[in-house]
């Protein structure tokens, strides 16, 4: 009998008790005093407070041969959800049945030691994700020669690059052939060929008939490789729908408030310290906030943060991005040379960036706008790529006069000359 | 059930893991090849990039046995069964370090492979497993050291020789259960990491190596200083392997078996009923 699906999730919750959460492992001590203190306390140790809930009441069912995205803000519970399927850890409630065996990309090159060679390290490493010794050695050469690192395969990895490590790490990772995939932002490394080369192997995974749950915040990752796409919102399930639906829900409501975007303290991670991002807002040509701005006149993109502490080198830009997640121009402040001089060092304080988008620039549709601060090669304080979306109008722009959508992200208004070459009817007439 | 390259496909129920439950045999033989591959990594590992390389296995307790042999042996005249000293502390140093061996790498497993318990699915008891074996082989590569001592001293093995496996897989038991135990712990309370190298310090001392069981003539403290299992497995070892048993001790044979599986079965339950949390707390 076929089974028609893959994954059949149903009603899943996972509770974590906060000060467990997520890594913070106890010293013996605390424990016995804790046991002390909670001594005749009835169930101290799971009282609601002390817990939080990273999935609430999770359904949803994959068929066999379906590629789903799972799109979610940061904290929206997608990686608890994949450590779920992949039996990493068990749920606090609810079951879910899969049918077949379940590879997990939740991180490649794990297990990978670096004292081995890269072809010890194919071995061991494809034993870890489930391979079995003669799949392996059957695929090897299959392996090597995805990995581009043939002339080092006998070299221990700890004198690997680290685009060569990851090459080889994926590379194994790829050549797994189980019935459901599940796949945790793997393509958020390596160069952009690399990247291209590990989206056409997924896509190959997908059209090979094998099921594959695909986590990520590139949004046209997700609109290439799946079919459908499960939204998830504080832990909860917001959405299950055709992958184009669901990703135009999220981009239009999961984080756009009116052309404004304000951080709150919970939302920035804590390593983006001393840099603190505090708003980012859309302004009109009128100088007021906008969500919809229109395409003939210029806006500006603003962006107020707090540094805690001096930064040198720092680079404060924007990605402006289309919603099928090409993107249309990145940006930073100090681009100009003399003013990456003048601000080379930014004291502690308040600051604001801010651009003017010129007027006739892009096409009319929905962009969202993602912001950067890093130094260069050094660190990357603040990273978020979907901060705020907005509309452009593009009424009164080129051509539009015709009813028709215009192919692009960009809508220049461009010189053009007609010159008549020759005539014979005669144009005016 | 379909079947893909004749293997048959698998259906996966996830669900909150119910209160105590034995290990899954039946899924730790299907995860054999990782067992090897980890055990071959963890050795491969050990030595490379080192001077010595394997040699280490032998110096180890080559130096260990010549301090004894001057400072206990020669300086403070410890008696011991009428064997000479060196021979006598060596047959009692490699099942020890065989266990000592295989419990502290056991015991830090699955703290020091952290990143594929949060990562990857598999039945976390293959990480102390496969710490234990690869603390075995070391133990064959110092063997021949003590085989070669004994035509020194002009000791032949005899009838007794066959209890030897049994030791050496009391001794892994005993290990492997003791690893359970501390692993689990190690991942709750780092304080257990910490403490580990101390305990086997102290367990050495607690443990007929450097001296005979015959200097506690206490019999109430005898019967106190058997509660370690290592004390029948260590004097057991040497005993057999040097045929100085005057006749087979049933009792405190049985003894150390019966605390040993007590060991293993106990940790096994713990180490089950925590291995849930792992991914989480670890």
């Amino acid at each position: 009998m076929t089974s028609r699906y893959s994954v059949d999730v149903n009603k899943i919750g996972k509770r974590y008790r906060i000060g467990s959460m997520p890594t913070m492992y106890r010293t013996f001590r605390e424990t016995i005093s804790e046991r002390i203190k909670n001594f005749g306390r009835a169930n101290a140790g799971t009282a609601e407070a002390n817990t939080f809930w990273a999935l609430q009441d999770i359904s949803f069912k994959v068929a066999e041969g379906q590629a789903v995205g799972i799109i979610g803000r940061n904290g929206a519970g997608k990686s608890t959800l994949l450590k779920i399927l992949s039996r990493v850890t068990d749920p606090t409630v609810g079951r879910a049945k899969i049918y077949g065996r379940v590879g997990s990309l939740l991180e490649v090159g794990t297990g990978f030691h670096p004292e081995l060679t890269g072809r010890e390290n194919i071995f061991l490493n494809g034993a870890i994700l489930g391979m079995k010794n003669n799949e392996i050695a059957a695929k090897l050469d299959e392996i090597i020669a995805f990995s581009e690192v043939e002339r080092f395969i006998d070299t221990p990895v700890k004198r690997y690059s680290s685009g060569m490590y990851l090459r080889l790490a994926f590379a194994v990772a790829a050549h797994l052939e189980p019935e459901v995939l599940v796949v945790d932002e793997v393509l958020a490394v390596g160069d952009a060929e690399f990247q291209r080369k590990c989206l056409g192997k997924m896509s190959d995974v997908a059209n090979a008939g094998r099921t594959v749950l695909f986590v990520s915040h590139n949004m046209s990752a997700i609109l290439r490789l799946t079919s459908e796409t499960i939204v998830l919102d504080k832990g909860r399930l917001a959405m299950q729908a055709p992958t184009a639906e669901a990703v135009d829900y999220y981009l239009s409501h999961g984080f756009s408030q009116g052309g404004e975007r304000v951080w709150k303290a919970g939302e920035v991670p804590a390593d983006a310290a001393p840099f603190k991002p505090l708003a980012l807002k859309i302004i009109n040509s009128q100088g007021s906030v906008a969500d919809t701005v229109r395409s003939t006149d210029e806006f500006s993109i603003d962006f107020t943060y707090r540094l805690d502490d001096a930064i040198t080198g720092l680079r404060v830009g924007f990605y402006l991005i289309s919603t099928r997640g090409e993107f249309v121009f990145t940006s930073f402040d100090v681009d100009d040379p003399e003013k990456f001089e003048k601000f080379s060092t930014r004291s502690a304080g308040v600051y604001r960036s801010r651009c003017v988008v010129p007027a006739n620039l892009l096409n009319e549709g929905r962009f969202v706008v993602g912001v950067n601060a890093s130094t260069f090669r050094i660190k990357r304080y603040f990273h978020d790529e979907h901060a705020l979306t907005f509309n452009v109008d593009g009424t009164g722009a080129p051509g539009t006069q015709w009813a028709e959508a215009r192919t692009g992200l960009v809508r220049p208004k461009l010189d053009w000359e007609i010159e008549v070459e020759t005539c014979r009817s005669g144009i005016n007439s | 059930m379909e079947t893909r390259n004749g293997d048959t496909i698998p259906e996966v129920t996830i669900q909150p893991a119910s209160g105590w439950r034995l290990i899954d045999l039946r899924e730790l033989t299907r995860y054999r090849e990782l067992i090897y591959f980890l055990s071959w990594r963890d050795l491969k590992v050990r030595y490379k990039q080192t001077l010595l390389g394997v040699a280490w296995a032998v110096v180890q307790p080559v130096m260990t046995m010549v301090v004894f042999s001057i400072f206990f042996g020669n300086l403070a005249s410890v008696p011991s069964d009428g064997i000479p000293y060196p021979l006598f502390s060596l047959a009692g140093l490699l099942p020890w370090q065989l266990f000592e061996n295989a419990f502290r790498s056991g015991s830090k497993s699955l703290v020091s492979n952290r990143n594929m318990v949060t990562k990857i699915y598999f039945p976390r008891v293959v990480l102390p497993v496969s710490s234990v074996l690869s603390s075995v082989a070391d133990f064959f590569v110092a063997f021949p050291i003590l085989i070669a001592m004994m035509i020194y001293y002009g000791y032949m093995p005899n009838a007794y020789a066959l209890l030897l496996p049994f030791y050496l897989l009391l001794t892994v038991i005993t290990a492997f259960g003791v690893s359970l135990w501390f692993s689990a712990l190690d991942v709750l309370y780092r304080d257990i990491g910490y403490i580990i190298p101390f305990i086997s310090q102290l367990w050495m001392y607690l443990t007929p190596i450097a001296y005979g069981s015959d200097l506690i003539k206490n019999p109430k403290w005898r019967t106190v200083y058997h509660l370690n299992p290592m004390v029948g497995v260590v004097n057991g070892f040497r005993r057999a392997l040097l045929g100085t048993y005057a006749e087979i001790p049933w009792q405190s044979l049985l003894f150390s078996l019966l605390i040993s599986l007590a060991i293993l079965v106990t940790g096994l339950v713990y180490f089950r009923r925590m291995e849930r949390n792992f991914a989480d707390v670890i």
